[in-house]
């Protein structure tokens, strides 16, 4: 049947657009153990630098990128001269990110106005395909293909790169690796802004389906969560797949039981907290 | 984020008014007006209209009613509604408003209501929760925007009697505003012949609204309710997902602020408002005329309701020589308001305090590039209560999720 199958390549379109939101949430949360409240914000502060830059004439990709480089900058300056001092605090790290993204609405708010903005599809992706005969937004299905690159690119990164090897080695033991000469201090700060980048960059990647708005933030932060906490935060692999999960669920779930839209999409996660903590794909706390 | 920036005195210099003669009454003490709005989170864009439409209006008073300045205290509710309550007391007891323009949401009215009743303080407020005007009213309440269903009743007309639809499915969020608009769509409808096939509910905050959009077929056109900024996110996403059934939309679906954010996707969408910027009338012209040299922009509800209430206090208060002392004499002058000209055209109140005035059927369309509204039927005189008989209106239940049920 025709809605089945609509639905079901939906979910894998907005698994897409969530992957984008939460590898760089899993990757901070998983390496350097900081609860990032602001990765919203960053989504958020992306998406609005985006339409800026846009607006400015700036084609759409590159903008993206351009979004992306400038909400790394953002995030490298707020790890090091804020969250930095705050190692191993979780309770502060918390108040703080979630003060940060407070602020971060507030100067939006100032500097965008209240209007939502949307943004235009790019040229060349506007309308539908056929996809199993059957028309698709086009652009939601390139989603799936920006994703699907850029979860090969970390992959490969963390794992075929000296790089990705380094960030692991900090990770699982800093102390043994300061001693073999990794500045892990370094290390840190190039995992967050790469997460905010991502944010960021993902930011403008959605608008053209979400739109810009004060309080898109507060939107997308949950949604962030549920993919994490469910996939496992740390593992790429988790991020994909809690993401294509979240994205089933929240299709599904809100097509069959609409009026139980939240508990489908927070229930699975209720239930990996309490009977396997560290997510699907998470490992074991060291 | 609560600092003190939320209050903004707009005393105008009294030393001028004091060298004219005046009449006996205390005409130098500023008449003061509490405003609630949102200025942070995602009911800032309406927030910010509102604030817009009552700075636009007492500027165009130079800041002066019924011959006393006007002193216009702003409280900021955060969009929640502990916050509303403090800023209301505030507003109340510290400041010793007159009365009070807003709030914007009904959850946020709900809050108050009876505290603001309990105060004697006349409010005037956009929120349109039905039972605010009908089967709980507050006698301090005057609504000149109307309530939740007043725009979809004539709209179910419209689309009943003049589009020849049959059958529809409605879209709204998952609140009561929603509930009230396509309830009081439904009974409208069905009542000439139509049929609501299905009513769906999204929640409030919905990135995607694929879901609901593969479930849209069969029927003769799609009426949606939205609010804030998820109109422009439906719309696009409609689009997008290829629907071609025609979109009918209450008043915040429509709204006249949104049309610089809209893109084509929202054109041919028809929608019933109580404000139209298209309007013809020598007051909406000065008004859209001062939004858009002010703040750049063609105003919607927010902005024309805040600016319809500034008239409607100056109304009022003009009648009662600009004596504020007895309040239950202000709600009554208040509610004694008519006007002939106005942004909004002719109104006047219900023994409720809400509006009777006109609804204005609206299709959108680009017009030497810009999108504008195309007025295409206006309903005058509409009341809350449409053509139906007041009593047995509030003998049916409020209009709500379930109610009217959907026939099979």
């Amino acid at each position: 049947m025709n809605l089945w199958l609509i639905l079901s390549i939906n979910s894998v379109t907005l698994g897409g657009l969530l992957f984008l939101l939460s590898a760089g949430f899993s990757l901070i949360f998983g390496l350097m153990r900081i609860p990032n409240l602001t990765h919203g914000s960053m989504f958020m502060l992306g998406a609005y630098f985006g339409v800026t830059l846009i607006g400015w004439g700036f084609g759409f990709w590159l903008a993206a990128l351009m979004a992306g480089l400038g909400v790394a900058l953002f995030g490298g300056i707020v790890e090091r001269f804020v969250l930095r001092r705050l190692v191993g605090n979780e309770l502060a790290q918390v108040l703080v990110t979630l003060g940060l993204s407070f602020m971060v609405a507030d100067v939006c708010l100032m500097q965008w106005g209240g209007d939502p903005i949307s943004v235009d599809t790019p040229a060349g992706l506007v309308g539908s395909s056929k996809v199993f005969g059957m028309a698709f937004p086009t652009y939601r299905l390139a989603i799936i293909f920006i994703a699907v690159a850029i979860a090969a690119a970390l992959w490969g990164m963390l794992d075929r790169t000296r790089l990705g090897a380094m960030i692991r080695a900090a990770v699982d033991d800093p102390a043994m690796a300061r001693v073999v000469g990794i500045r892990v201090s370094h290390l840190f700060t190039f995992v967050f802004c790469l997460g905010a980048g991502l944010a960021g960059f993902a930011g403008v990647i959605g608008g053209p389906i979400l739109s810009v708005y004060p309080g898109l933030d507060q939107d997308m932060l949950p949604l962030a969560l549920v993919v994490v906490i469910l996939g496992g935060s740390g593992s790429l692999l988790g991020s994909l797949v809690g993401s294509f999960v979240v994205g089933l669920l929240y299709n599904f779930g809100q097509a069959m039981f609409p009026e139980l839209a939240y508990v489908v999409l927070f229930l699975p996660m209720l239930i990996v907290l309490v009977l396997r903590p560290r997510g699907l794909f998470g490992r074991a706390a060291p | 984020m609560n600092v003190r920036l939320d209050r903004r005195a707009f005393l105008a210099s009294s030393a001028a008014a004091a060298t004219l003669p005046m009449p006996a009454i205390a005409q130098n003490k500023p008449i003061r007006i509490g405003l609630l709005t949102v200025k942070t989170g995602p009911l800032a864009q309406g927030g910010i209209q509102m604030e817009q439409g009552v700075t636009l209006f007492l500027k165009d008073r130079n800041n002066k009613i019924a011959g006393r300045p006007v002193e216009l205290l702003i409280g900021d509710t955060g969009g929640n509604p502990a916050g509303t309550k403090t800023k209301a007391q505030e507003l109340i007891e510290r400041d010793q408003v007159d009365m009070i323009f807003g709030p914007l949401a009904a959850f946020e009215l709900l809050a108050i209501t009876d505290y603001v009743a309990a105060h004697k303080t006349p409010i005037l407020s956009l929120a349109a929760a039905e039972d605010m005007s009908q089967r709980k009213p507050n006698p301090y309440f005057v609504r000149a925007s109307g309530t939740s269903a007043q725009n979809m009743q004539p709209l179910a007309d419209y689309a009943a009697k003049e589009l020849k639809y049959k059958s529809v499915i409605t879209i709204s969020e998952d609140f009561a505003y929603g509930y009230e608009q396509m309830g009081g769509f439904q009974r409208v409808f069905e009542g000439a012949g139509g049929h609501v096939v299905k009513k769906l509910w999204p929640p409030l905050v919905t990135p995607d609204y694929t879901p609901y959009l593969a479930q849209l077929s069969g029927v003769d056109a799609v009426v949606q309710g939205f609010a804030g900024s998820n109109p422009l996110k439906f719309m696009k996403q409609y689009a997008d997902a290829g629907v071609k059934l025609p979109v009918l939309g209450g008043g915040t679906a429509g709204d006249d602020a949104l049309l610089k954010s809209f893109g084509d996707e929202a054109i041919g969408m028809i929608s019933a408002s109580a404000y139209t910027s298209d309007l013809d009338s020598p007051m909406n012209q000065h008004f859209v005329e001062g939004m858009v040299r002010d703040y750049g922009s063609t105003p919607g509800l927010y902005a024309a309701g805040l600016y319809i209430n500034g008239l409607v206090a100056e109304a009022a208060l003009e009648k009662l020589g600009g004596n504020t002392d007895d309040k239950d004499a202000v709600i009554k002058a208040l509610r004694a308001v008519s006007l002939t000209d106005s942004p909004r055209g002719p109104f006047h109140f219900d023994h409720f305090g809400n509006v009777v005035g006109t609804v204005y059927i609206r299709r959108l369309e680009r017009k030497t590039g810009k999108l504008v509204q195309t007025t295409i039927k206006s309903y005058p005189n509409t009341s809350q209560f449409w053509t139906f008989e007041e009593k047995w209106f509030l003998e049916q239940p409020v209009y709500s999720r379930d109610y009217p049920p959907l026939k099979s």
